[in-house]
């Protein structure tokens, strides 16, 4: 017993150096130097200020205006906002988009409050999309637009609600139609190996090529 | 849907290509052979053992080696619960976060030293990067190689031919799965995830963005089936799980030593059809809970229909219940993850479990029902099914009427005893735990659904931490904390955290030392011929009759739970 508790308390000692601080910050200094970009967590910066990552969904909404002209407060005292019709918009997050604070929607499949919150972002999404889409239905709508993501910042949206938006970016931001397809398809990721997961259209970069765009 | 049977098809091919040769390589490790990393790890691997104090040429007795492994493991314990209550003193702690309190770090502490990685905590809101460095990330290598020497234990004490009762030596057991397996596939395994755009950085939060060593923690967590996520959300978070591709490769290292193991025991024991038997058994449970997780989720549910949801596939978009679910992984990438995280005792999600469909939960639940046997656990997995293996042994001769013997060595009644404990412990744990927290006022306050779901989160919550899986639905709660981040108001739900912290213990501990104790006795035994009367071990037959007592025990113990839970939302349209 005295001696497996000697032996024990060193094996202790020497496992937690070497595997929880020698293996971690080698891994660290080898991914800092082979693949510095991604290390930092594929960040983007506008004028040197870090303002997002090229992995993660950001809310691309705008502050409504009262009737003064300045921006609406709810009862809690924050400002309402409102999906800005010049971005394409990612799909629904439980946690605003946080990048610092994550945590799953746990709508479960025979929960009432499920039906409510998935009609709720489909009636958003028809009302948001129907003056540039005509006649679109609720049966037209992709499963991805009306459900929460998991991580609540799903950088990505189905090809079918891309092409829906894609008519709402070409009328407000006057731009063909067809040069609007275009950028979606060059930030759409195809499967893995051409096998696994699906296809998606990453948001965040085809919203800051749309910015790109109007420069 | 021809599309995501074909990613299955392709996953289940690799897996199979690749898992028997490493199942040979760690075969050559625990045998003490020549590998080809032997000329670079040897060295350190000798000055382990000095700095240690070990011969490593010293055998155990089943008694000292289950010693050994109680008091290293309580050691741990001890510094991570000291870590996490001390979280405020520690250096790389950029977001400035308090220490725990009392009953979470006891929770966290249970969790990570078994194996387990239940999370009632929330990752980036709540730890420091030196917590999850030194405290959190070694034991995801620890517990991992605690699981498997315990394996190896057994495996010594059924091939045993002189006799003499020992098992091995823990320390070294312990020293070359860390230095041989687990470490250098993490380095590997590191180096993949980054180049796909898993984050790695000592830097803290930046615009908003909360970061730190994930791609480090990631390896081990998914390798050692560990399954704590540095984040909340686990592997659904970009940062955890960026791509299409990063997903396989996560599927493939979490499923890959469970694996692989049968292949080692076949080398052990010398024969290769022993191993291939066991695989068999394992691999046809496991497929038919990829399917009908699968089947389940590319429908909607009752929810999002009466939602007025179309939930079918049309062109450009996949349909499905993608509540709960990411773009990229789609339904099929999901579904997939889903069944191998808990099959295999890992825990770790790209899905929100507590939004699966009825049918779709009840999968998750009945892997963790036969006991994480099911490939299962790193060692854990294997020495469970060993277990069931020798209740089919017995069972077996009881109908033929000899006595039953495997591989030579009689199983008598201290044998089917201590395999019965070993077998049915963890199931009694998780029926009185749950029917306690549901029973009594005091499990309420961590239920957050209505109706058959919030049963389901309760049952689930002790299923998975007494099987030491760490999955969750994640509605159910052990911590409040209303002002992130810095833990400022904090406090956990002491019930919860408490009864989740035991619950894990013993799930791990007392099957363990039963193990440890049938490998003592097997060892001692002499190897007797095989003669006429002895049941072939080694064929089809004999897996069709694994996988019965598998899911006879499986679904007998926890039919009327999974009645109560999954089963009712999957037969009713009803919204509660």
């Amino acid at each position: 017993m005295r001696k497996d508790l000697i032996r024990s308390s060193i094996a202790v000692v020497v496992f937690t150096v070497l595997l929880g601080l020698a293996y971690p910050l080698v891994m660290t200094g080898v991914s800092q130097v082979v693949f510095p970009g991604n290390a930092d967590g594929s960040l983007i910066r506008q004028s040197g200020k870090v303002v997002g990552s090229h992995l993660l969904a950001r809310d691309f909404s705008r502050p409504v205006l009262g009737a003064d002209g300045r921006p609406q407060m709810d009862a809690d005292g924050n400002p309402v906002t409102e999906p800005d019709p010049k971005y394409f918009q990612a799909r629904p997050s439980a946690t605003g988009y946080s990048g610092s604070t994550t945590y799953f929607a746990n709508r479960g499949p025979n929960q009432a409050s499920t039906r409510d919150l998935t009609r709720e972002h489909l009636e958003a999404y028809l009302q948001l999309e129907r003056p540039f889409s005509p006649g679109l239905k609720a049966s037209q709508v992709p499963v991805d637009a009306a459900t929460f993501s998991a991580s609540g910042v799903d950088p990505d949206i189905s090809e079918a609600n891309a092409a829906i938006q894609a008519r709402r970016i070409a009328s407000v931001r006057k731009l063909p139609l067809a040069r609007v397809r275009e950028l979606i398809k060059e930030h759409t990721d195809g499967r893995a190996l051409g096998i696994f997961g699906e296809p998606g259209v990453n948001v965040t970069d085809l919203n800051l090529a749309l910015d790109q765009e109007a420069r | 849907m021809t599309q995501g049977f074909l990613q299955i098809a392709v996953f289940c091919a690799i897996l199979i290509a690749v898992v028997p040769l490493l199942g040979a390589y760690m075969a050559r490790v625990f045998q003490g052979e020549r590998v080809f990393l032997t000329p670079v790890v040897a060295p350190v691997e000798r000055g382990l053992y000095r700095v240690f104090r070990v011969d490593p040429e010293q055998g155990q007795d089943w008694k000292a080696y289950g010693r050994s492994l109680l008091v290293f493991s309580t050691l741990f314990g001890v510094l991570l619960f000291v870590i996490l209550r001390t979280q405020g003193i520690h250096p790389f702690n950029p977001g400035d976060f308090k220490s725990g309190t009392w009953d979470l770090s006891f929770n966290t502490t249970s969790s990570f030293l078994t194996n387990t990685n239940w999370q009632y905590y929330g990752g980036e809101t709540t730890l420091s990067n030196f917590s999850q460095m030194a405290g959190l990330a070694v034991q995801n290598f620890v517990s991992a190689a605690v699981g498997i020497s315990v394996v190896v234990a057994l495996i010594r004490g059924i091939t045993a031919r002189h006799g003499d009762g020992t098992l091995g030596n823990f320390y070294k057991d312990v020293t070359r799965i860390v230095l041989y397996i687990l470490v250098p596939l993490s380095i590997v395994a590191t180096v993949v995830l980054v180049s796909q755009g898993v984050i790695q950085t000592l830097g803290g939060t930046v615009g908003g963005l909360a970061r730190g060593p994930v791609a480090s923690q990631e390896a081990i967590k998914l390798l050692g089936t560990n399954g704590g996520g540095f984040f909340n959300v686990n592997s659904a978070y970009p940062f955890e799980n960026p791509t299409a591709f990063s997903n396989l490769f996560e599927m493939f290292i979490i499923l890959c030593i469970p694996a692989a193991l049968p292949f080692t025991y076949g080398r052990m024991v010398g024969s290769r059809r022993q191993g291939w038997t066991i695989f068999g058994a394992m691999f046809s449970l496991f497929i038919i809970s990829v399917v009908v997780v699968y089947l389940a989720e590319r429908h909607g549910t009752p929810a999002q229909h009466l939602a007025g949801l179309n939930t079918d596939q049309f062109s450009g978009s996949g349909g499905g219940n993608l509540e709960g679910k990411e773009q990229r992984f789609g339904i099929a990438s999901s579904s997939l993850f889903t069944a191998i995280t808990t099959v295999v005792s890992c825990g770790a999600v790209n899905s929100a479990f507590e939004s699966l469909t009825g049918l779709g939960g009840l999968v998750p639940m009945a892997n963790l029902g036969y006991s994480e046997s099911v490939f299962g656990g790193v060692g854990t997995g294997l020495y469970m099914m060993l277990l069931f293996v020798l209740l089919a042994v017995f069972i077996g001769g009881l109908m033929v009427g000899r006595t039953p013997e495997y591989l030579g060595k009689k199983i008598e009644p201290r044998e089917v005893k201590l395999v019965s404990v070993g077998a049915l412990f963890t199931a009694l744990i998780v029926l009185v735990f749950t029917a306690l927290a549901v029973g009594t006022k005091y499990g309420g306050p961590s239920v957050f659904a209505e109706g058959p779901q919030g049963f389901s989160e309760s049952f689930y919550a002790y299923l998975s931490q007494a099987n030491n899986n760490g999955s969750a639905w994640a509605g159910y709660a052990g911590y409040l904390q209303p002002d992130a981040p810095g833990n400022a108001g904090a406090h956990g739900v002491t019930f919860a955290d408490i009864m989740g912290g035991f619950a894990m213990l013993f799930g791990r501990y007392v099957p363990i030392l039963a193990v440890l104790a049938v490998a003592g006795a097997l060892a001692r035994k002499k190897v007797a011929p095989a003669g006429l009367g002895t049941m072939r071990t080694d064929t089809p037959t004999f897996a069709v009759l694994i996988i019965g007592v598998v899911v006879l025990i499986g679904a007998l113990t926890f039919l009327p739970a999974f009645l109560l839970g999954p089963i009712v939302p999957s037969l009713t349209t009803h919204l509660f």
